[in-house]
């Protein structure tokens, strides 16, 4: 990831990137995920409801946002996804987008402060329309 | 079929486990986060942890899955967790889910889950909180029960 400076804040916006929704990506998703669901297999698979995570494994370099933090005093503190009705199925060509929305900070447990950051991706389809979004809150622990 | 839907039905708890390395080497290659504090052993002593340890994405996917085989994979409209607790190679998680709401939209009813994955110590891993639209045609039919896979 590109390095950011700390003092960038709310508004912060990443770059589009492609994402295609493939069939046999889901099918190995489904498996590390120890499922035999039926609906995640075969031509018309649907995603597995944390399969979007997979999505930033293709972003080029750069396009992501990057919060700043220590990465020795990284945590992923809470990942939701919300689909904006049907669940994308295998073959569906979505552009990703991500977007800082959130910054806080909280006395840490034994002194110092712990940083928050809220990180939204928007996955739209090709006509604009928001199909899904993930949210991810992570926070750097407060300095030893 | 209807009595399926009610607030505090509770789904049948599942286990999943005893977890292995090698799962949490698959669900590194499969979800592409390859960070190596899970399944380099050497580096994860040389930062102070007993071994590797289970990401925390892949104890919700566990989650995911369970609540995906009780309610329909295709009817999820959201789904979050919130990461508590690390689980380690040899823990065994047991899945849990309870409806907390039941909200009737035009042919379909909006279901609210709580989830959570349990270790075998009773230490909790994951929580979670879901909501599935699922059609109403679907349940009234009495054909097939969401909640049975």
């Amino acid at each position: 990831m590109t390095a950011m400076p700390d003092s960038d804040t709310d508004g912060t916006e990443g770059r589009p990137w492609e994402v295609v929704v493939e069939r046999g990506k889901i099918a190995e998703f489904a498996e590390a995920m120890l499922s035999d669901n039926p609906d995640f297999h075969g031509p018309g698979a649907i995603v597995p409801p944390t399969f979007l995570t997979t999505a930033a494994r293709w972003a080029p370099p750069g396009v992501r946002v990057n919060v700043g933090f220590d990465r020795k005093r990284l945590l992923h503190g809470e990942q939701e996804y919300t689909f904006h009705g049907e669940v994308p199925t295998a073959g569906a060509v979505l552009t990703a987008r991500e977007r800082l929305v959130e910054r806080f900070s909280k006395p840490g447990k034994r002194g110092g402060t712990m940083q928050f950051a809220t990180v939204v991706t928007e996955y739209r389809d090709p006509q604009g329309a928001l199909v899904a979004e993930a949210r991810a809150t992570f926070i750097e622990t407060a300095a030893k | 079929m209807s009595a399926a839907l009610q607030v505090e039905t509770q789904a049948p708890a599942r286990e999943f486990g005893p977890l292995t390395r090698q799962m949490f080497v698959r669900y590194a290659g499969a979800s592409g986060d390859l960070n190596p504090m899970h399944y380099d052993d050497e580096l994860a002593r040389s930062a102070g942890y007993p071994s590797v340890f289970g990401q925390g994405m892949f104890s919700a996917a566990l989650l995911a899955g369970f609540a995906s085989d009780w309610l329909g994979a295709g009817n999820v409209r959201r789904f979050g967790v919130r990461f508590r607790e690390q689980v380690w190679p040899g823990d065994v998680l047991t899945c849990s889910g309870t409806i907390v709401d039941v909200t009737e939209e035009p042919g379909a009813d909006r279901v609210t889950v709580e989830l959570a994955a349990t270790r075998q110590t009773g230490g909790v891993a994951v929580t979670g909180s879901a909501e599935f639209l699922i059609p109403r045609n679907t349940t009234a039919s009495g054909a097939v029960s969401p909640a049975t896979p």
